[in-house]
């Protein structure tokens, strides 16, 4: 049998495109049976797989600029495949990261709520549940089979809908395909997104719209050689397979931590 | 038995090697962590046959088509429907939570009258048939006594068969009171009335545009069709289009345009004729479209001219005269320019000379009837059923004014001004209102000065809501005749606010009727059978359903198969026959406005000394404000800057926050001369000094514990200001003050 590449999924937004109008976030609650609470608005308690961050250039009237900045799970790879920052310190194997997508899962029921990862995750991408769901009466109806609703005591976190991908999965061995197509498997989001900011696809396929908007170097972790793209905290070294594009300078800047004096077209001097 | 030490080793031992080797540790293990989890109130939703059924929403006139996702019978994901002309896959953050609206705790499952005082909450169950009887014989008996005109009908819209269906209901019955909710279309039908003699809803080429140049409209804010305006946005990233927006807050659009343009509020007509006072003089202009296809160009140009010059614009609107001439030159030479206006989601109707003067920009660059341009766009003749017969009750019924005072002398050319209405009653200077029907409207949340509206709404001795949901209006009715959710019923979404060409969409019940509702469309007819005679005549349809597919006739199979019909031999008409004004030409200058006399600001409420702030409203497509309020999921991406517990913040410039020694989350008192509320100051550069900012779409007292009691209805500080020439709400904001709290 031919050697089957591995896929690794991920995800780009143009956050010229995006308008901060929110759709990603509910149509994400609502394919994810996400929990609501009557007070949602402190938002360390709000579980939000995909949450939109407001970001200001910090300039007064009327030199002021506003972008948004979605954010879900980065599915890290890490430094090496499945050495993502949540993954190494998951003593119960709750979450993990599949070499066969990329994706880092959380399985609900191994999860003992200790939230080492939420502690190691830079990017706030994980959710503790300090509470039972409640649904109103009547609103179960709604619940979707594919995700199962999170109890009490457990950490959750976006999954890029990988329900999607199992079902698109069955679909084409059912139809005697090995190959799951492109559009076959595109994330809620993705797919609601009004302005179409957010494109999903495999980053290993040269085909897929995602590789080419970003031209991830595969030399350097996947770093983006599109000079518009970019990565959160990409010194880090998480390894992340969410990318950003921006043509606006002070977005892309605010994507990690820089010295005043620093410019952002200068190499990561890290894993050189 | 002696305990010696090889004993003693061998239990420590042996017990040790037993609790590991046993599995009884870790099945206990186990089983707590099973038993911290498994809890059986943990919803196991049930699985089953996986189906897709396509409609279209109607949460607000945007009118996209959505696919709904079910297993069994239970609908589990609301998704844009691909391929629809409108949305074509993309929804919003308010579609998307169309279930939590369907299954949710808001709906009122059940025909309710009022036993206790209004709005104290007390229902008592009743049957449909009494329900109607009950309507029946008040309208009845009001007919009786040729009170008939005294009875109103607020409709959310006046399009389509249902509100159709209310139409001939009040006129077969003799009543001249049918009013709509108020919104920049009501502005522009009047614009495009007097400009070109059009009867018809104005459509933009977004699309086709190259440089929008937009007067304060949200294109990412709601405003529009606001998934179509979301993906004309991209569209103009990929192509290279620009967008000017003017506003004097930093909105999600101005933050997205390619030049946000800060403007005194309220200013913006004047900045308008200040662009056209540019590309005048400057014969920039369509010299081919003022020639040949214009009239009143000259008397225009004049007032134009005389007034408008490049530095008194600078200083009425703040903006440099420099930015000024540079933008008139863009959007002149741009080769698809279009100018667009109506404030936010455009949910008020704002000044008529505003629109008029935005609207001449359009003529001036002759993109009128146009790829990329503005269209009149007719509402497609679909709904043609008999004419009805009136009886001389209904004709002298019919004969009274308005009490709105829509086509009265003194507001001619309107057609409704239900901001006129609360005024009309609390005076009670025409006659009263003995019976109103609100429908597809929550006017005790939507309308400003909600204290004058309530005051307004208990005079009124019968009042009856169509609501499928305990909102405001139907809190405060005596009896509330639900009707099914868009998800559970048949209609027709006729063409969404500002396409270019006509669609209708079809909106189909994806699930049974969840409770005893009842199709609004059915009630009205059960209610003309009910009070038998001319008025029963009218309705000759045995249900609703029964009178869309007829109506329909062709379509409606098509319909039915694909979700809509869009029209696609909609021709565009030339210039020659695109006016239908006396001239036959494009007016610039109505005489019957007598506009360029009357071309003035509008003085909003409140004096300077006592109120020296302004206050304005914003929208966000984060905050729903029309019929319905924010759904849970949508209350849950309100930012926690703009809502915290239950206090709203308002946005204040940091200078402006400084001479009031207000520190960002401070809590403040804000007093309009409408009213007044306490809310928290968030600090925002992004809005010009002077002005403070109070978002739309909070401060509701009914629907859920998930909405309800939150923040501050923007409504219960402003009140309306009419406007000279149309009579509709021209209020953009009020004078306001800010103390520390």
């Amino acid at each position: 049998m031919k050697h089957k590449k591995a896929k690794k999924y991920g995800m780009v937004i143009d956050l010229d495109k995006c308008t901060g109008c929110g759709s990603c976030m509910v149509a994400c609650m609502a394919e994810n049976n996400v929990p609501f609470r009557k007070d949602e608005s402190d938002k360390l308690l709000s579980i939000t797989w995909m949450r939109i961050y407001k970001l200001t250039n910090g300039k007064p009237f009327p030199n002021t600029d506003i972008c948004y900045l979605p954010r879900p799970c980065m599915h890290c790879e890490g430094q090496h495949e499945g050495h993502s920052p949540c993954v190494t310190v998951c003593p119960a194997i709750a979450t993990d990261y599949s070499s066969e997508t990329g994706i880092v899962s959380q399985i609900y029921t191994r999860c003992f709520g200790c939230r080492y990862c939420m502690a190691s995750c830079p990017y706030h991408a994980r959710y503790f549940n300090w509470w039972d769901p409640v649904w109103p009466d009547g609103m179960e109806k709604y619940l979707s089979p594919n995700v199962s609703p999170r109890m009490r005591g457990v950490v959750e976190k976006c999954s890029f809908c990988f329900h999607r991908y199992q079902m698109a999965k069955e679909k084409a061995f059912m139809e005697g395909r090995r190959k799951v197509e492109e559009d076959e498997y595109q994330t809620a989001c993705t797919q609601a997104c009004p302005a179409g900011a957010i494109t999903f696809g495999d980053l290993n396929n040269p085909n897929h719209t995602v590789y080419r908007m970003v031209k991830p170097d595969p030399k350097h972790h996947g770093r983006p050689t599109n000079p518009n793209a970019f990565r959160l905290l990409e010194r880090l070294g998480t390894n992340p397979k969410v990318y950003y594009l921006s043509s606006r300078e002070w977005i892309r800047r605010a994507g990690d931590n820089y010295l005043k004096s620093e410019s952002i077209a200068k190499k990561p001097a890290h894993h050189e | 038995m002696k305990i010696d030490r090889r004993s003693f080793l061998s239990f420590l031992i042996g017990g040790a090697a037993g609790t590991t080797l046993s599995p009884l540790t870790w099945k206990l293990m186990d089983d707590s962590a099973i038993w911290t989890q498994m809890w059986p109130w943990t919803p196991v939703p049930a699985d089953g046959e996986a189906s897709y059924v396509n409609s279209a929403c109607s949460l607000c006139s945007g009118g996209c088509g959505i696919t709904v996702r079910k297993i069994d019978d239970r609908a589990v994901k609301i998704e844009g429907m691909k391929g629809h002309p409108v949305n074509n896959g993309g929804l919003c953050i308010l579609g998307l939570s169309g279930l939590q609206l369907l299954y949710g705790p808001t709906r009122v499952r059940t025909p309710l009258k009022r036993v206790g005082q209004r709005g104290q909450g007390r229902w008592e169950k009743i049957s449909w048939k009494d329900a109607i009887s009950e309507v029946a014989e008040t309208l009845g008996d009001l007919r009786e006594k040729g009170h008939s005109h005294t009875v109103g009908f607020i409709s959310g819209s006046d399009r389509g068969t249902v509100p159709r269906l209310f139409d001939r209901f009040l006129t077969v019955y003799g009543s001249p009171n049918l009013m709509r909710t108020s919104s920049i279309i009501d502005s522009y039908e009047l614009t495009l009335h007097l400009m070109q003699g059009a009867q018809a809803l104005p459509g933009f080429d977004f699309e086709n545009a190259d440089f929008i140049l937009s007067f304060g409209s949200g294109i990412l804010d709601g405003w529009g069709s606001p998934v179509r305006m979301f993906r004309a946005n991209s569209t103009w990233c990929n192509t290279g289009g620009k967008v000017i927006q003017i506003e004097p807050r930093l909105s999600n659009t101005a933050a997205k345009s390619d030049k946000w343009i800060p403007v005194n509020p309220g200013t913006e007509a004047a900045l308008a004729l200040g662009i056209a006072h540019v590309i005048i003089k400057e014969s920039l202009y369509h010299a081919e479209f003022i020639n040949y296809y214009s009239e009143g160009f000259d008397d225009w140009k004049r007032f134009v001219l005389g007034e408008y010059g490049p530095d008194s614009v600078a200083t009425i609107t703040g903006i440099d005269s420099t930015t000024i001439i540079a933008l008139a030159r863009s959007f002149a030479r741009a080769s698809k320019p279009l100018a667009i206006c109506g404030r936010g989601q455009g949910t008020t109707p704002g000044s008529l000379n505003e629109c008029t003067a935005v609207h001449a920009l359009n003529a001036l660059v002759g993109n009128i009837n146009k790829k990329g341009g503005i269209f009149a766009v007719a509402e497609p003749d679909y709904i043609n059923w008999p004419e009805v017969e009136m009886d001389v009750r209904a004709a002298a019924g019919m004969q009274k004014d308005r009490l709105d005072g829509a086509g009265s002398k003194k507001y001619p050319f309107s057609r409704y001004l239900l901001n006129r209405l609360p005024q009309a009653i609390n005076s009670g200077e025409k006659y009263p209102l003995k019976a109103l029907f609100v429908a597809g409207a929550n006017p005790l949340y939507t309308m400003s000065d909600s204290k004058a509206v309530k005051k307004a709404f208990d005079k009124v001795p019968f009042v009856v809501s169509f609501s499928s949901y305990m909102d405001e209006t139907a809190q405060n009715a005596d009896l509330i005749l639900p009707n099914h959710t868009y998800l559970e019923r048949y209609e027709d979404i006729p063409t969404p606010a500002g396409m270019p060409r006509p669609v209708i969409g079809l909106s189909r019940p994806v699930v049974e009727p969840q409770f005893n509702t009842k199709h609004t469309g059915d009630v009205i007819i059960l209610l003309a059978k009910a009070m038998g005679g001319n008025i029963a005549d009218a309705f000759a349809w045995n249900s609703y359903d029964e009178c869309l597919k007829e109506t329909l006739g062709y379509k409606w199979r098509v319909m039915v198969e694909k979700g809509f019909w869009s029209y696609p031999d909609f021709f565009v008409q030339t210039h020659e026959e695109s006016f239908d004004t006396v001239s036959g030409k494009f007016e610039f200058a109505p005489k019957e406005t007598g506009s360029l006399k009357q071309f003035k600001p509008v003085n909003i409420e409140g004096d300077k000394t006592n109120y020296p702030l302004l206050l304005i409203p914003y929208d966000s497509i984060r905050l729903a404000n029309g019929v319905v309020g924010d759904p849970p999921f949508v209350m849950k991406s309100v930012e926690d800057t703009v809502l915290k517990g239950t206090d709203v913040f308002i946005e204040l410039n940091p200078k402006t926050a400084g001479e009031h020694g207000l520190r960002e989350g401070q809590l403040a008192m804000l007093s309009t001369p409408v009213g007044k509320a306490r809310v928290k100051v968030h600090l925002f550069d992004g809005i010009m000094p002077g002005l403070v900012a109070l978002p739309r779409g909070l401060g509701h007292t009914a629907f859920d514990d998930y909405l309800a009691g939150k923040g501050i209805n923007f409504n219960e500080l402003i009140g309306p200001v009419e406007d000279s020439v149309s009579g509709l709400d021209a209020a953009w904001g009020i004078r306001v003050k800010l103390a520390k709290a």
